[in-house]
């Protein structure tokens, strides 16, 4: 906590409208009243779970996610904490293994009795983990940007479903650059194979454009020489790229060392934030797009404070991708939802948070609202990827309507 | 009551050792531990029926099977399958486009129960299948193998690579077998709430009761003159050919009748759990059990027992404080437990018991089974 | 699927096609050579060949770091210290491997899987302690990156080339060691009949760990030259084991010819597989007909005798 003993002061910007709602709570209510499904508070301090993978093969994506959380958490306990309570955590490692990760949700269900959990990253850990909360009635932020078709009371998804995502940075591509023929790949898992349909669905019933290819890779492969040519046969005019993990890394150097450049060829991938770069390396992305609802670059007065006490706490290198502002924003949509209902009860904060004005006008990314079905509207931005691993924003929506079940695209 | 005494229970020793696994797992653990973590211990034990088939199949046998993993999900998968279509009802499914299929497959553009998926809709069958299907994948890889005499090494490389395949098949056909999420959210077992505390209480009996069945039924099977075949294909395979036996077929049995035994605890594993995914399938999980039996002493039926739970709950209580030093310290097991105690667990137990027990001993040097570090060079056929 | 393309532009789309082949082939045949080495001569079993790849390759990302940091005028000539240093480190690492370990395993193979699976774990600890848990690259000179364009359709990737070469060179040098230096006639003698050769003089023993320390030098080798394809992460080394071991188990345990053979046909096959289907399902077809093969051939391509 002792980066945050000074510098607070640029950071007064986002709790300040937070503040000022809440104000009427001056008075610290009794635990008893804010209280009364047995969770884990006292008369100063709540206690909340964090839940990510700390070791594995998940943990290189995990580590700023569960780094912002804290961030936040800090900074809430900083301006007093909620309900007059500090925040204490109980941190867990999901060590990237699902059933990990359900018996660790569990323990800080059932053992700790954590008010919420802030963790899951994987699909799969949050599949793995969903059971566990619903029957435990617990309440998870999960942050990641993800393929919809879910939504359940226990979870508030603070990242982008998957239309949110990939609709309007579609119909830019299609306007700015004249693109009528796609080429779709990607690695071989949900997210991927989800977000491909519903592009492809836009794609020819929308725009009236065409996918000349579609292509999935088993995850962690590192050989994309004979996809490299198919893509050449085909010649589409964007290729749309979801390719995650370590064979991103592979793709894009192959790709660059094939000659394939945005100086020639349009690509547009939904799975690369500042945290990849980090690992693929801003000179083989450069003019490359990326759709992601948050930028570190984004130049906002927000943005310049989050940034700032981020690299205090974290170090100066830290880069910030969009999960890791996904993340930032759970600790305090939870906090806006728990004051909204005067209480920790997890029925009564997703009552508060249902009731659709649970907003942030100061989230990084620029203001955010919950919606009644647990997501968050939220702008998509299309970024082009500079050398120096940054993107510039070039692209902003208005905000758009989380849409977990999108008709039509199913 | 001899038969019972010698042949399923293994002489004064091995009874002594069953009776103080039963008393552990059926009265003390379920004394002293509430269900949040007896349903840990009972997940544990349900890796605990694969280091129970890798004692037969490596420990007796000789043949190590990187792929034990395919046979635990396997077994898990069948399970799973059944709980999902229950789970999938046309009302709990009403928002899907096509009611009544599971809803990965829905996502996936598919309009009708495939016909693999069909048989999993009876209990019955459900059953049958765990306990055949994996036993007849077996027995069709133990055929093409060990006819033609693949061995050592080459079997053990093999059956990784049947596990990376099976892994990379699941992650890909993600709309008839759930993909990499795996199958997830399943809640009920014919009407019964399978995530209350008293179903919870009620597998974790039923696992460990099973459990300590097969170990019985192995004991049965290696005190027989076959366990006695079995040693001495390990020690010296060409003799036990040259003397008339057809070793491959007592090679088959053993690892179809191992599969079996996985499966069985891959089905109780996914009852316990609540899901199956395709990260038990693949090759970590699959060597993972090899070290449990490792632990426990390759040749002990109850130090396999042991092994994984002693490595289990150290995995859930190291990561908790230390998951820096949890993988330093699995490794330094695996060198430790090769170089310095082939015999694992159940060596120190050989090595101690009759000291703590005096009673023991005469017994204990008779009993002693062949020590397992022996010339293995001549297993590899090729 | 190609009626509307000149015969100029499928041309050159062959051209590439058969380079993404060879360069697929460059690779497992750099990845193969020296766990044919070990495996194949020496009979171990060796888990953890891929942690030996990352060593490599963590080495030339501190070399990288290192150049850039002190002599960023050395930028383009780094790359060629760095694969001779990744050879050294992983050397003497397998060198101190087999003093340690592997040497009191011999005589049981199955047993060297288990502790070398161990070491492996330890190794990758290591390495999330040494450098994050982030995947890293280095730095490439600019001479790696890019393509050749001999026509105006054709790109050939530079690292393809240069992997490609990298891996003739260490190829032949293996060749030139095993077959005709006196240590390889060492080593072949070893191998053939260990009990004759100890009597005959030859220190068995040294010629062990030297093996080892070559197989996993070369994997060193193997692994710089795969930071120009791919990152490294902690965990990069079990990627590619079980496709190692099946390129030297189909080759034929102790035969080299064998080893080139096998990486050659699974490269082609694999290739050509994912030109005309996706791939996650060529690569399924792939290892199903390798161990469809095995099944009928186990003893691999070339069959050779493993020392007993």
């Amino acid at each position: 906590m002792k980066y945050f003993r000074t510098k607070i002061k640029g950071l007064m910007a986002l709790p300040a409208a937070i503040l000022l709602s809440t104000s009427c709570f001056a008075a610290t209510p009794s635990t008893a009243d804010i209280n009364t499904t047995g969770l884990a508070i006292t008369d100063d301090t709540v206690t909340v779970g964090i839940l990510h993978s700390l070791t594995g093969t998940m943990a290189i994506s995990e580590t700023g996610a569960q780094e912002a959380e804290k961030l936040a958490i800090s900074q809430i306990n900083e301006m007093g904490g909620i309900l007059g309570r500090k925040i204490e955590i109980v941190q867990e490692d999901g060590a990237s293994d699902w059933p990990t990760f359900a018996e660790k949700s569990r323990k800080l269900l059932v053992r700790d009795k954590v008010a919420a959990v802030f963790g899951a990253w994987t699909s799969a850990s949050r599949k793995a983990v969903l059971p566990v909360f619903e029957k435990e009635n617990g309440l998870l932020y999960y942050p990641t940007f993800y393929e919809g078709l879910e939504q359940s009371k226990n979870v508030i998804y603070t990242g982008q479903e998957a239309t949110q995502q990939i609709l309007d940075g579609l119909n830019w591509v299609a306007k700015e650059k004249k693109a009528k023929t796609f080429y779709l790949i990607g690695s071989d898992y949900i997210w991927p194979r989800t977000s491909m349909k519903i592009a492809r669905k836009h794609i020819e019933n929308v725009l009236g454009g065409k996918v000349v290819g579609e292509e999935y890779k088993p995850l962690g492969d590192t050989q994309f020489g004979s996809v490299i040519n198919k893509i050449r046969l085909k010649k589409p005019d964007v290729i749309y790229a979801a390719v995650v993990g370590g064979s991103n890394v592979a793709w894009f150097k192959q790709l660059k060392a094939a000659g394939i450049t945005a100086k020639k060829q349009t690509l547009l991938t939904i799975s690369v934030t500042e945290d990849e770069v980090l690992g693929i390396g801003g000179e083989n992305l450069e003019g490359f797009y990326s759709i992601m609802k948050y930028f570190q670059s984004q130049d906002n007065e927000n943005n310049k404070a989050f940034v700032k006490a981020f690299k205090e706490m974290w170090g100066e290198d830290s880069v910030i991708g969009d999960v890791t502002q996904a993340a930032y924003l759970g600790p305090w949509l939870w906090k806006a939802a728990v004051e909204k209902a005067g209480s920790f009860d997890v029925d009564k904060v997703v009552k508060a948070s249902e009731e659709g004005e649970i907003e942030l006008k100061t989230a990084p990314e620029g203001y955010v609202k919950l919606h009644p079905n647990h997501h968050l509207w939220s702008v998509a931005r299309v970024g082009e990827w500079k050398k120096d691993g940054q993107a510039t924003v070039v692209y902003e929506s208005g905000l758009i309507e989380p849409n977990p079940f999108p008709e039509g695209y199913q | 009551m001899n038969f019972v005494y010698e042949k399923l229970m293994g002489g004064k020793q091995g009874l002594l050792g069953f009776v103080l696994l039963a008393a552990l797992i059926l009265v003390i653990m379920p004394m002293f531990f509430d269900i949040f973590r007896l349903n840990l211990i009972g997940k544990y034990l349900t890796y605990a029926f694969a280091a129970v088939s890798l004692v037969l199949l490596w420990g007796y046998g000789g043949i190590l099977s990187l792929g034990q993993g395919v046979f635990f999900g396997l077994g898990g998968y069948g399970m799973a399958m059944f709980l999902k279509l229950e789970a999938s009802s046309p009302e709990n499914t009403k928002i899907q486009s096509t009611p009544g299929i599971p809803d990965f497959m829905d996502w996936n553009q598919i309009t009708e129960l495939p016909w693999f998926w069909v048989p999993f809709e009876s209990f019955t069958l459900t059953i049958i299948a765990i306990l055949t299907l994996p036993a007849l994948f077996a027995y069709i890889i133990g055929k093409a193998m060990f006819t033609r005499r693949v061995g050592g090494v080459y079997f053990a490389i093999i059956t990784q690579v049947i596990a990376v395949i099976l892994t990379i098949l699941i992650v890909g056909q993600q709309g008839f077998t759930g993909g990499i999420n795996g199958i997830t959210d399943l809640r009920t077992l014919n009407g019964w709430d399978i995530t209350s505390d008293s179903a919870k209480y009620f597998f974790y009996f039923l696992n460990a009761g099973l459990l300590l069945t097969v170990i019985v039924i192995s004991r049965f099977i290696l005190t027989s003159k076959f366990g006695s075949l079995l040693l001495a294909m390990r020690d010296k395979e060409d003799r036990v050919r040259f003397s008339g036996y057809d070793v491959a077929h007592f090679k088959i049995f053993i690892f179809s009748f191992a599969a079996m035994i996985s499966a069985i605890g891959g089905a109780m594993f996914t009852l316990q759990v609540g899901f199956m995914s395709p990260s038990f399938v693949g090759i970590v999980p699959s060597i993972e059990m090899v070290i449990f039996a490792a632990v426990g002493g390759r040749i002990s039926l109850i130090g396999a027992v042991y092994g994984t739970l002693m490595i289990n709950a150290g995995k859930t209580a190291f990561s908790e404080s230390f998951p820096e030093l949890w993988l330093f310290l699995m490794g330094g097991l695996f060198i430790s437990v090769v170089m310095f105690f082939p015999n694992g667990l159940a060596g120190l137990w050989n090595d101690y018991a009759p000291r703590v027990f005096p009673f023991l001993k005469e017994k204990a040097k008779t009993k002693d089974v062949p020590p397992v570090v022996t010339d293995e060079t001549g297993k590899g056929t090729v | 699927m190609f009626d509307e393309y000149t015969y100029s532009e499928l041309g050159s789309i062959f051209a590439m096609q058969g380079f993404a082949g060879i360069s697929l082939f460059s690779v497992l045949l750099l990845m193969a050579l020296g766990l044919a080495i070990i495996f194949g001569q020496m009979g171990v079993i060796n888990m953890a060949h891929g942690e030996f790849m990352a060593v490599g390759a963590y080495t030339t990302y501190f070399m990288s770091t290192l150049t850039e940091t002190y002599f960023p005028s050395l930028m383009p000539y780094y790359f060629l210290v760095a694969i001779v240093v990744a050879f050294c480190v992983a050397g003497v690492l397998g060198y101190l491997a087999e003093y340690a370990l592997i040497r009191h395993l011999y005589k049981r193979p199955l047993d060297t899987l288990l502790a070398t699976w161990g070491l492996s774990l330890i190794m990758q600890q290591s390495f999330r302690t040494l450098f994050g848990a982030r995947e890293v690259s280095p730095t490439l000179p600019d001479w790696l990156l890019g393509s050749y364009q001999p026509t105006d359709t054709i790109d050939i990737p530079l690292n393809g080339m240069f992997v490609l070469a990298l891996t003739a060179v260490v190829t032949l040098g293996v060749f030139y060691l095993l077959y005709k230096s006196s240590w390889g006639l060492r080593v072949r003698a070893t191998t053939q009949n260990r009990v004759m050769s100890g009597a005959v003089g030859i220190n068995t023993k040294s010629v062990d760990r030297y093996t080892f320390a070559l197989g996993c030098g070369i994997a060193g080798i193997a692994g710089a030259a795969f930071t120009t394809i791919a990152s490294t992460g902690p965990t990069t080394g079990t990627l590619y084991i079980v496709d190692t071991f099946m390129v030297v188990v189909f080759g034929g345990a102790a035969s080299l010819i064998g080893t080139i053979v096998s990486a050659f046909s699974i490269a082609q096959a694999q290739s050509l597989l994912e030109f005309f289907i996706s791939g996650s399902m060529a690569k399924v077809y792939t290892l199903f007909a390798l161990v469809l093969i095995l099944m009928f051939k186990p003893e691999g391509l070339f069959a050779s005798k493993v020392r007993r």
